[in-house]
């Protein structure tokens, strides 16, 4: 016992570095495993509030490009408002099946392999882990974990993310997935070689999950191939989302979620 | 004394939010960024308490991992890096240096090119075999590796020529 300990002693630098240095091996393990990264990210008070009080500096910077934004966006809802004006809807619970929080991205980040935005918006707010994050534009990702006042996204070039997707026009669905190499182009996988595809096709959310409504605009098919065994697509699909410069985003909530959630957990 | 610990914690604060604010959002060409906080393990006095600096340095990777969110890439890299420092040291400022009295700003600049080059490549290897976790992925791991080293490399010379003072 007293070698053990003469031994410690001597070699105490070695003995702390070997601690800290598999202590960091084992996080970094940890995080490339899905959902278990939990443990600390940086959705946490202090890390969020750093990163609030630069982001009311540098959000002056975008100002031009997110009035832009609304504004497309805002014209193209006042056309959508004009063409059916007689049509009110009358069905108040189908209008109201999701709920849109708006929120600020206060960090963001697209060029490592697994990426993570950092939202101000957290469980004060009422947002819980797997709540949707869209933009105007198409998805952004998903709520992975939450603090008070801040929530970490998931974001879909992330190579851990899986979202459920399916084309417009012949309502085929597949699992949109990323490769980790150019924060433009996302992979689509699982859909049939049978299935007829063009350059260009829109993707969309299929509305699978409760995380996403259906027919929310992802991407367009940039170009496709066959797997290895020949049987099924995989499909680079270009994000209509610029990934690199979000600021304004929107989380879903969708209000039949303890349902739904009830629903599956009597299946099990 | 007291003014070297303040001096200690004020650069760990600015750095890691150097780090994280600007220079993590730099993505220059694309994806590459630097990693200045590695200047603190590099720079630092060297002294006899070597458990306090590699505990040092892994709360300096620790505190960055948790801005990044990126697991623990940062802290097995830098604890690295400052584990091994004894042997760059000699092998760069040469075996006739004292430890106890290198003084960074009165070396060579020549040798202090040397000496923040490989460890600063070491550092980055080992951070970017973490971040893409792949050993099918060598050849993408050492050229990241590498441009983003001569990327650090470079912001880190400008930095120490900014904040040295000539000792005349």
């Amino acid at each position: 016992m007293q070698q053990l300990f003469n031994f410690f002693i001597k070699n105490k630098t070695f003995v702390l570095f070997l601690l800290l240095f598999s202590y960091a091996i084992s996080l970094t393990i940890q995080s490339h495993e899905y959902h278990r990264s939990k443990f600390l990210n940086s959705s946490n008070q202090i890390t969020g509030s750093i990163y609030g009080t630069f982001h009311s500096i540098t959000q002056y910077f975008n100002l031009k490009h997110e009035n832009q934004l609304l504004l497309e966006e805002n014209s193209r809802l006042k056309m959508m408002d004009f063409s059916q004006e007689n049509s009110i809807p009358v069905d108040s619970v189908l209008e109201y099946k999701y709920d849109l929080y708006p929120s600020l991205v206060y960090k963001n980040s697209y060029a490592l392999p697994s990426n993570y935005l950092t939202l101000n918006k957290g469980e004060n707010d009422s947002i819980k882990e797997d709540y949707g994050v869209i933009t105007s534009k198409g998805i952004v990702g998903i709520i992975d974990a939450t603090s008070k006042n801040y929530s970490r996204v998931l974001s879909i070039l992330n190579t851990n993310s899986r979202v459920n997707v399916k084309l417009k026009k012949t309502n085929y669905f597949g699992i949109l997935s990323w490769d980790g190499k150019s924060p433009e182009i996302t992979q689509l996988k699982d859909v049939q070689d049978l299935v007829k595809l063009s350059v260009g096709d829109t993707i969309v959310t299929s509305g699978y999950s409760s995380t996403f409504p259906p027919n929310i605009p992802v991407g367009n098919i940039d170009s496709y191939r066959l797997n290895d065994t020949e049987d099924l697509y995989i499909i680079d699909v270009k994000l209509f989302n610029n990934m690199k410069n979000l600021e304004h985003v929107y989380i879903i909530k969708n209000t039949d979620i303890n349902e739904l959630e009830a629903l599956n957990l009597s299946d099990e | 004394m007291n003014n070297s610990v303040l001096k200690t914690i004020l650069s760990f604060i600015g750095l890691v939010l150097l780090q994280v604010i600007i220079c993590s959002n730099i993505n220059f060409l694309g994806d590459l960024n630097p990693y200045v906080y590695v200047i603190f393990i590099l720079l630092y006095p060297v002294t006899k308490n070597r458990l306090l600096f590699i505990f040092l340095s892994f709360l300096l990777g620790f505190s960055i991992d948790i801005f990044l969110d990126s697991g623990g890439m940062h802290a097995a890299a830098s604890v690295a890096i400052a584990y091994i420092r004894p042997l760059f040291l000699k092998f760069s400022f040469g075996a006739a240096f004292d430890y106890q009295s290198i003084k960074f700003s009165n070396t060579d600049f020549s040798q202090r090119l040397v000496y923040f080059l490989l460890l600063i490549v070491i550092h980055h290897f080992i951070l970017f075999s973490l971040v893409l976790f792949d050993q099918n992925k060598i050849a993408l791991i050492l050229q990241q590796a590498l441009y983003s080293s001569i990327f650090t490399l470079i912001i880190c010379l400008l930095l120490t020529s900014l904040f040295s003072k000539k000792e005349t």
